[in-house]
């Protein structure tokens, strides 16, 4: 459930940045607390409210004191951008490494990547 | 502020050293775990500090006092052991009771919750409990107490995945809206792993490892590829553990800044390393090296 290759706040925060990218989470709306994320997760209320706070700091999330976080304004489309930003390295690279491994020209790899999209 | 102090700690039973130069801080409102071997010292260390043993030599400090026959300190202590005894014609209800009237903090309705969530027979002699019901009692008395310092010595003999889950969950729970200070001993590494904070390994008397969960995500690594690859990225590096199959090799080692990327860099995999993962390459490495080297593992990870 949690991605196990980053510290384990870091991914706390990245699978609340995907609840916002595909809509769990809208603009405005509160997310779970530490507490439920800590119950929810199974983690320390610590790592929980780490991760929280990177989102505070990243001004994805806005604290309103005494109710709760809530989602910052403008916060979807600024982790668009940012996540567009990482893609290549996240993405493109190991798939391109691995395609070069297996003998997969460029020409093919634009060909299969077109046809998946089609379906 | 600091829950729990220990400087160069050491309890010696004749000629063996159970605990040698123990110097920990265990900071309040944090879930601990202490982990080692068996026979490392864990339960040593606990039965100091709640005043049950007396220390041979260093200092050691609970709530800012020292605990060794301070009423004050004890009080605000709960430590359930693994092996507990209880007199024969005891039943749960009876310890329970007991419990209510020692712990300041004691909540019995939240006891009563758990007698029922743990199907714990209150009224059937403890001596013929199973051992998973008998661990029970030991939960039901940690979480109840709301004891500002809790240790929990391996709680949970006998019972099943769906009852530790159960502690597990129950335990985070409670932690979060009571927050306390938990010392949390285990040989269930995995099953801990993220819900401690900050971890102590000890190993034959003295500290292994101390340090928070998220420093140690990046303490140590797996790298695997080409044989001849991993061996040149050894080179000058020292692993704490080194498989080879054929022409392929994997390599576990704690690292150093960098090291992950010039793996990467080598055209190695890199895998992170569990804490249970670490833990087993920590002690093996430990237990195998020779006597002077026995501390490396612990200054290299520290030091990241």
């Amino acid at each position: 459930m949690l991605d196990d290759s980053k510290p384990l706040f870091v991914a706390v925060a990245e699978q609340i940045e995907d609840g916002i990218l595909d809509g769990t989470y809208a603009e405005d709306g509160p997310v779970p607390s530490t507490n439920e994320l800590a119950a929810f997760l199974r983690i320390n209320p610590a790592t929980a409210g780490k991760g929280l706070g990177l989102l505070v700091d990243a001004e994805v999330l806005i604290k309103r004191r005494g109710i709760g976080m809530f989602v910052a304004p403008g916060a979807r489309e600024a982790l668009r951008q940012r996540r567009r930003l990482a893609f290549e390295d996240q993405y493109i690279a190991p798939l391109l490494r691995e395609a070069e491994q297996l003998g997969i020209s460029p020409d093919d790899l634009a060909r299969m990547i077109t046809k998946e999209f089609a379906r | 502020m600091s829950a729990i102090v220990t400087t160069d700690l050491a309890k010696h039973y004749d000629d063996v050293r159970a605990l040698d130069g123990v110097s920990v801080t265990l900071a309040e409102h944090r879930i601990h775990g202490l982990l080692g071997r068996n026979g490392a010292g864990k339960t040593t260390l606990m039965q100091l500090l709640t005043g049950q043993v007396f220390a041979t030599a260093g200092e050691m400090r609970v709530l800012g006092q020292s605990p060794v026959e301070n009423a004050e300190v004890l009080s605000q202590t709960a430590f359930i052991q693994e092996s507990q005894r209880y007199p024969d014609t005891f039943r749960a209800v009876d310890v329970l009771r007991i419990a209510a009237g020692a712990y300041p903090h004691w909540d019995q309705a939240y006891a009563d919750t758990l007698v029922a969530q743990f199907q714990l027979p209150e009224r059937r002699m403890i001596k013929k409990l199973s051992r998973g019901q008998f661990s029970a009692i030991g939960i039901v008395i940690g979480l109840a107490s709301r004891a500002p310092i809790t240790f929990f010595d391996e709680p949970y003999l006998g019972l099943d995945a769906v009852a530790r889950r159960m502690f597990y969950d129950r335990l985070l729970a409670d932690f979060s809206e009571h927050p306390r200070t938990v010392v949390l001993s285990t040989h269930h590494i995995d099953e801990v792993a993220n819900l401690l904070e900050h971890v102590v390994i000890l190993d034959q008397g003295r500290v292994l490892l101390d340090a928070d969960t998220d420093e140690l995500h990046d303490a140590a690594i797996t790298v695997s590829g080409r044989a001849a690859d991993v061996d040149a990225f050894l080179a000058g590096r020292e692993a704490l553990d080194r498989t080879r199959l054929g022409g392929l090799a994997t390599a576990t080692l704690t690292t150093r800044d960098g090291d992950e990327r010039a793996a990467r860099e080598a055209g190695l995999d890199v895998a992170p390393v569990s804490l249970q993962e670490l833990f087993v390459h920590l002690t093996t490495a430990s237990a195998t090296a020779p006597a002077t080297a026995g501390a490396d593992p612990a200054t290299d990870v520290a030091t990241v």
